[in-house]
């Protein structure tokens, strides 16, 4: 009997004792306040690609040994896409272009433009922007997660946006056309135009295609690496041609390219926070009330999908994907493509609120992050979204409290 | 039924042990210049005085449980270190000391030092070959089975390169003044290498900079200086100061000028004292490097760390045959700060730091063995200073002398 009550006893004392140990280790942070991990329902082969992704896009960091340069701006596709999340002005991208007034063309693509690689490797001289260069932006990195989802899509959606907005009179979103790179072999359901040029989906203007053009010219116009989609080195166009690193191209192969494209693909939505709070709830029909949603469109729906999670689903990014005018204040006098330079393309809102977990603790907004916060970003606003803006500033402090408080629960 | 019970009884021997404080615990008579010498196979080589070479090594293994934001890749072992000692004391006067290492099995070898002293006087000593750099007090006293913790500190191996070995000469002695012992070394090493910044970890690392190339040629031509010096009182303890200093990148490579000389600072602070029967170890480091504009902010040009290190002996007791074992509770604070600066865009403070505790048990079963328990608890903060990434896990783990 007595050795019954010592059993039990010992056996509290044992069990509590792994419990306190439990409570010593650090816990799982909510899974709706991280942006890193997979989409739920991926198979587990599929878990194997995104873990092998994962890891070179979030832990390979490349030297010059490595294929790092010879001109660069990071070395790792993690440190400017923090934890998958927005990046910090100190890792942002400078983009420039020379262009005469009545014409939409970047005559420094054969001096280097539009990228500045303002980094170089020991031997090589870094690239400086030249002095003919008339607009020069920077852009922050967005977050790179639920972007399988705006990459599947129908084109006919987006489209069809256009011409509803055209109908609409409210804003007038446009579509980038973009020239495919010879390694690209659109999907059959993409639309062309008559110049045989696709939507533009990917970057600030909509520039890149697929993401799979997003990450090759991220590895070669970020990190200076070469890939089997293309095995060309940057190079600084101030100097000789020859000046190229000594690694031999392609630096990675295909198969980490591919593997990176598809951790981007099936990476998880941003999940929203707090939606049961009053004043979310009130934020989120005054959001559509002054037509912000106009522009930052709730809810989207994807077409048929080779991965099965990503086909014909709901989401809710906030973003119609299409270029809008947004005023002279956000005109860097800077153009990608064939969009005029007040041009960009709405970002999406999912995920806002987390932004602070990858930018240091606060916030970095619009595309060169000089909005420090969400009221910030909003007074920005100009052009197709003036009268939003106004009507926004004209709501009494809790209403706009309320918007603030929905887009911080995204 | 019977598990628990032994289980008991242990839990119960344990807290009696704890209960009944008999002390033991002795200073280090040894100067930190001198730990090396300090072996246990060397001091018993000497006392039977039949040979003039001894063979020692170490041997040190631990598991580790961590779990970092909820995450953990569950329990491990690893057997850390196996090192084998050679001394051999060819005259009076000149003595020969080897170290080979290996590190995580036979993942890792490396020749840790291969040393000659020709004595001339006990205050000039001259040093050449494999050496390991007075760059700190951990560097050259790093031997597994002397600490209490499992965890090299951070400061030391990421602040300062430890273990850090560089061929090299030059001169080290003691000096008595009055109750104190000065010591001092200099020496003149190949140096650090173009990976304190060409590396993989993106950020300015001393460690990354370490020479694969200990039997070739050094990649500057120009050597670096390390210096220490020691003061030491048998009462109190021992004050160290250190420099190192040199020229790191390829500057000049087959008579072409590549680069500018960019070099590097390294000062150290350590102390080891007893007050009363509190042992504290401690060091501080700071490092100043020219980096190269190109590598950009992510690259910190100055660093900074410490660790403080508290050791205190609960009790002294036998166990069956064993005897005088003692039971130390230890407790560590750390900190290293990668990047000492403000971001160029925002004004704003550049993070990429650590900071941790780690308490825990040591059992000593003499000075050359002990089993040692930490609990440890990191908070890492990343270059642009997100929310701290937080691990936390228990290590158990071993260390002896042979
Ligand atoms: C130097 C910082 C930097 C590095 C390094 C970097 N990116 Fe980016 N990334 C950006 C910026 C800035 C943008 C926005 C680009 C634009 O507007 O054209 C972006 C955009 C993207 C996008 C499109 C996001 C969207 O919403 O349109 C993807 C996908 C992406 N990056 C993936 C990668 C991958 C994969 C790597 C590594 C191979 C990488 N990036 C490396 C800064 C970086
Ligand atoms: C005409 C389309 C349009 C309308 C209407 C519009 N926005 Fe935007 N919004 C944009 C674009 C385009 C950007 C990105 C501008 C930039 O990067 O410089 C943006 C950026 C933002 C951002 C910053 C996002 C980020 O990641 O940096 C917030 C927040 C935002 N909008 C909220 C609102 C709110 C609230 C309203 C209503 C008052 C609104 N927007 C109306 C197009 C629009």
């Amino acid at each position: 009997m007595q050795g019954r009550i010592w059993q039990h006893f010992l056996n509290i004392l044992l069990l509590s004792g792994l419990a306190a140990c439990q409570s010593f280790l650090p816990d799982l942070p909510e899974e709706n306040e991280l942006l890193d991990g997979p989409e739920e329902g991926l198979s587990t082969e599929e878990q194997g690609i995104f873990l092998a992704g994962d890891i070179a896009f979030n832990d390979e960091i490349f030297t010059p040994a490595t294929g790092l340069g010879p001109i660069f701006v990071a070395s790792s596709c993690a440190s400017c896409h923090v934890g998958d999340g927005k990046g910090h002005p100190t890792n942002a991208l400078t983009r420039f272009s020379q262009t005469a007034s009545n014409e939409i063309v970047n005559r420094l693509l054969d001096k280097g433009g539009p990228q500045l690689q303002h980094r170089s490797i020991p031997g090589f001289t870094a690239e400086q922007i030249p002095p003919e260069a008339n607009g020069v932006s920077k852009v922050v990195a967005p977050a790179v997660t639920g972007l399988g989802f705006l990459a599947a899509i129908p084109d006919q959606t987006i489209l069809d946006l256009v011409v509803q907005q055209r109908d609409e009179g409210i804003v007038s979103g446009e579509v980038q056309w973009v020239d495919v790179p010879g390694y690209l072999k659109p999907e059959p359901w993409q639309i062309t135009n008559s110049e045989a040029q696709y939507i533009g989906r990917f970057g600030k203007k909509s520039a890149a295609i697929s993401i799979l053009q997003q990450v090759v010219g991220a590895y070669k116009q970020d990190m200076g690496v070469t890939t089997d989609f293309d095995t060309e080195d940057p190079i600084n166009f101030s100097l000789s041609a020859n000046q190229i690193d000594p690694t031999i191209d392609p630096e990675i192969p295909a198969s980490t390219v591919n593997g990176v494209v598809f951790y981007i693909r099936t990476l998880k939505r941003p999940l929203p926070r707090n939606q049961d709070e009053p004043s979310v709830i009130a934020g989120k029909s005054l959001f559509s009330q002054i037509q912000c949603s106009s522009c930052h469109l709730p809810v989207l729906k994807t077409g048929l999908s080779d991965i099965s999670i990503l086909s014909e689903q709901e989401f809710y990014p906030y973003t119609d994907m299409l270029l809008h005018d947004m005023g002279p204040e956000l005109d860097d006098g800077h153009v990608d493509g064939n969009e005029l330079s007040f041009e960009w393309r709405t970002p999406p809102l999912w995920g806002l609120g987390l932004a602070p977990d990858s930018q240091g603790g606060q916030f970095f907004l619009m595309h060169d992050g000089r909005a420090t916060s969400i009221e910030e970003a909003i007074l920005l606003h100009g052009g197709e979204s003036e009268s939003m803006k106004e009507s926004f500033e004209a709501l009494d402090r809790d209403k706009k409290n309320q918007i603030i408080e929905f887009l911080e629960s995204l | 039924m019977l598990r628990f019970g032994r289980l008991a009884i242990l839990a119960g021997a344990l807290f009696l042990i704890v209960a009944n404080w008999s002390y033991g615990q002795d200073v280090d008579s040894v100067a930190n210049k001198d730990a090396i010498f300090a072996r246990p196979f060397i001091f018993q080589g000497n006392v039977s005085k039949q040979t003039t070479t001894a063979i020692g090594g170490y041997l040190e293994g631990n598991t580790n449980y961590f779990v970092t934001n909820g995450v953990g890749d569950g329990f491990s072992m690893e057997m850390r270190r196996f090192n084998i000692f050679l001394y051999s004391s060819i005259s009076d006067r000149i003595r020969f000391l080897s170290e080979l290492e290996f590190e995580h099995g036979t993942e890792e070898i490396a020749l840790e030092t291969a040393l000659l002293d020709f004595e001339l006087h006990p205050s000039f000593i001259l040093r050449a070959g494999v050496i390991l750099p007075p760059i700190g007090y951990f560097n050259q006293n790093h031997d597994g089975p002397k600490w209490e913790f499992i965890d090299r500190p951070l400061v030391s191996t990421t602040i300062l390169p430890a273990t850090l070995s560089e061929i090299g000469f030059g001169f080290h002695g003691n000096v008595p003044v009055k109750t104190l012992t000065v010591t001092y070394e200099v020496y003149l090493t190949n140096g650090l290498n173009d990976n304190v910044v060409a590396n993989e970890i993106n950020r300015t690392s001393l460690t990354s900079g370490k020479g694969g190339a200990l039997f070739e040629e050094d990649n500057n031509g120009s050597p670096s200086l390390s210096s220490r010096i020691g003061f030491k009182s048998r009462k109190y303890g021992e004050l160290g100061f250190s420099y190192y200093g040199g020229v790191y990148n390829t500057f000049k490579s087959d008579g072409l000028n590549l680069d500018v000389k960019r070099g590097l600072n390294v000062l150290a602070i350590d102390v080891n004292f007893q007050v009363s029967r509190l042992r504290i170890i401690g060091e501080t480091a700071w490092i100043n490097a020219d980096i190269p504009q190109s590598f950009g902010q992510q690259f910190g040009s100055e660093q900074w760390g410490f660790h403080l290190d508290l050791i205190y002996p609960l009790s002294t007791f036998n166990l069956f045959s064993l005897e005088r074992i003692t039971l130390n509770g230890n407790f560590r604070i750390e900190r290293v700060d990668y990047n000492i600066d403000n971001f160029n865009e925002t004004g704003t403070k550049i993070f990429d730091e650590v900071t941790a505790i780690v308490p825990g048990l040591s059992l000593r079963f003499s000075r050359s063995t002990l089993i040692r328990a930490n609990y440890r608890y990191h908070w890492e903060r990343d270059f642009f200073g997100n929310p701290a990434s937080k691990t936390g896990g228990f290590q158990f783990g071993f260390a002896s002398y042979f």
